[in-house]
């Protein structure tokens, strides 16, 4: 009998303990985060979506080659001494034409390994983190500046550039003609 | 109202009609409610915020929901009873509207002024049992015939406390009318039948801890009926699915929800009905003193609804504070302890009553 008065005790007390602690709860402010609305500072050197400044970009194509996924294409076609491809912020001269400069987004690791070899810094990570896109294709980002027609130009000056210069230097020489042929096959 | 109504229009089909759409708005409008009070208490009970995206802090979100649901296609199994399985929501939700006809409002709403309300209320409530029975049979599910098993023993286990509960309160106040029983407690909530009932005298001061412990009873009693946790091992979501209408979807799905929060509301009235002094104001009314009659039966809404959603409270705040019980432990609550505290209760009031 005493057992059973004091089940009963228990079990109405242990229930209003239990609710005294719910009720404390209902006025303690939330820890939610409304994420669009909110967003939560994100720490210093954060890996996210990674950018290009080509204004700085000499491509030297150092960051395609430190890259463990290969997701960095580059394609560059020399300058003609005529051209002037102006400096980077930190002042070194660029010399080629960047016809392009393509990163697959998807394929990327975050790594940051491209970013430390570069050596105007113009390849960085930014603190972007939401890219999602409905269409595979979209993730392959291209940030070379030049046109196709005019990267398409660029490849005909530097031909010709060649070819002229091939023909300068052919013609003090005119014995070898076959030489060169050869060379350039 | 519905004398009201009949002198007004002179169509008995149609008045009835009209006073039957009155309870039917309250359930759809509380529902419609209740479900995201539901939703932003347990969320504030668990430091989170709930809705907050549709209207102000996500109230539209189950009117969104309901858009959803509206919207959905109708399965029915293959190997279920399709015509139980398409009456039983029917009846659960009929079930718990039902209930509402003899709920006084005010001193003016009410649907029909039977001189039976509280036995008319348990008897009526009974068919949801037969409605769940049906739809977990029905559907031929192994998960829905455990849920709906579990339901009908417990909702039947749990009738007996309620009832001895209600019969000492009838044998206490005289009558079975629930618009008597509000009217008795009237003028002040010293008066109130948990506060040991209108009549002053050393009864009352007697009564006032047995008051209590019967209101306490039937609080986890009803709750019990109306399978909300801690006794919702019929809907047990962890070990059954959903319980009784796992194979539901859609409307019908959201019947049974409509019956839910339908029935948490009813019980809520009668506890209130019964106790807290119905539609009665615990503080007198703001038309009386003014001299406004008309504002009186207003105010009395506005408390009776005001006192159901404390109590609706209650039963959310105990759902997201404990957890569920066993069966055995369900049984042993139910048939140990409720019972023999009922019958030693109604014994004791019995007792007073005679002095």
């Amino acid at each position: 009998m005493k057992q059973y008065l004091k089940n009963t005790f228990d079990g109405i007390y242990t229930v209003l303990v239990g609710m005294k602690i719910t009720f404390k709860h209902l006025f303690t402010p939330a820890v939610t985060i409304q994420y669009p609305d909110v967003k939560v500072k994100l720490p210093d050197r954060v890996r996210n979506r990674l950018y290009v400044n080509m204004d700085d970009c000499i491509g030297c194509d150092q960051c395609s080659r430190a890259c463990p996924v290969s997701c960095i294409e580059i394609e560059t076609v020399k300058s003609i001494p005529g051209e002037d491809l102006g400096i980077t912020s930190n002042g070194k001269k660029k010399a080629l034409w960047v016809t392009k400069f393509n990163i697959d987004i998807a394929k990327c690791c975050y790594c940051q390994l491209c970013v430390f070899p570069c050596p105007t810094e113009c390849i960085y990570m930014t603190d972007v983190y939401e890219f999602a896109e409905y269409e595979r294709s979209n993730f392959l980002y291209k940030f070379a500046t030049l046109t196709d027609e005019e990267s398409a130009q660029k490849k005909i000056n530097y031909e010709k550039f060649q070819a002229e210069k091939a023909a300068a230097a052919a013609k003090p020489k005119p014995e070898t003609p076959a030489q060169t042929e050869n060379k350039s096959e | 109202m519905y004398q009201f109504l009949y002198d007004l229009i002179g169509n008995e089909i149609l008045a009835g009609l009209l006073v039957a759409v009155v309870p039917l708005t309250i359930i759809l409008v509380f529902a419609l409610f209740g479900i995201w009070l539901e939703r932003k208490v347990s969320a504030h009970m668990q430091d989170r915020l709930g809705p907050m995206r549709t209207g102000w802090h996500g109230w539209l979100q189950t009117v969104a929901d309901l858009m959803k649901m509206l919207q959905k296609e109708d399965i029915i199994a293959t190997d279920a009873d399709k015509t139980l399985y398409n009456i039983a929501p029917v009846l659960v939700f009929s079930g718990s509207f039902a209930a509402y006809a003899v709920i006084p409002f005010s001193s003016k709403l009410l649907g029909s002024e039977v001189e039976i309300g509280i036995f008319y209320v348990l008897a009526i409530s009974s068919l949801v049992v037969a409605g769940i029975l049906m739809a977990g049979w029905s559907a031929n599910n192994k998960y829905s015939l455990l849920g709906a098993m579990r339901a009908v023993a417990q909702i039947i286990s749990y009738e007996i406390p309620t009832a001895l509960i209600v019969l000492s309160m009838v044998m206490l106040m005289g009558t079975l009318s629930l618009d008597k029983i509000s009217q008795m407690q009237t003028s002040s909530f010293w008066n109130w039948n948990i506060f040991g009932g209108a009549v002053f005298g050393l009864s009352k001061f007697l009564l006032i801890p047995f008051m209590f412990i019967a209101a306490l009873i039937l609080f986890i009693s009803t709750l019990a009926e109306v399978n909300r946790v801690p006794f919702d091992i019929p809907e047990a979501e962890s070990e059954l699915v959903a319980g009784y209408f796992t194979e539901y979807c859609g409307m019908k799905w959201g019947m049974f929800m409509l019956a839910e929060y339908g029935n948490m509301f009813a019980v809520s009235a009668i506890i209130v009905i019964l106790f807290f002094g119905g539609y009665q104001s615990p503080i007198g009314y703001f038309g009386n003193s003014i001299g406004v009659q008309w504002l009186v039966p207003f105010e009395q809404g506005f408390w009776f609804i005001a006192k159901g959603l404390t109590l609706v409270f209650v039963q959310m705040w105990l759902r997201w504070t404990l957890p569920r019980l066993r069966v055995d432990q369900l049984m042993t609550v139910c048939w140990k302890y409720l019972i023999p505290y009922a019958f030693l209760n109604l014994i004791i009031i019995g007792i007073i009553s005679l002095l």
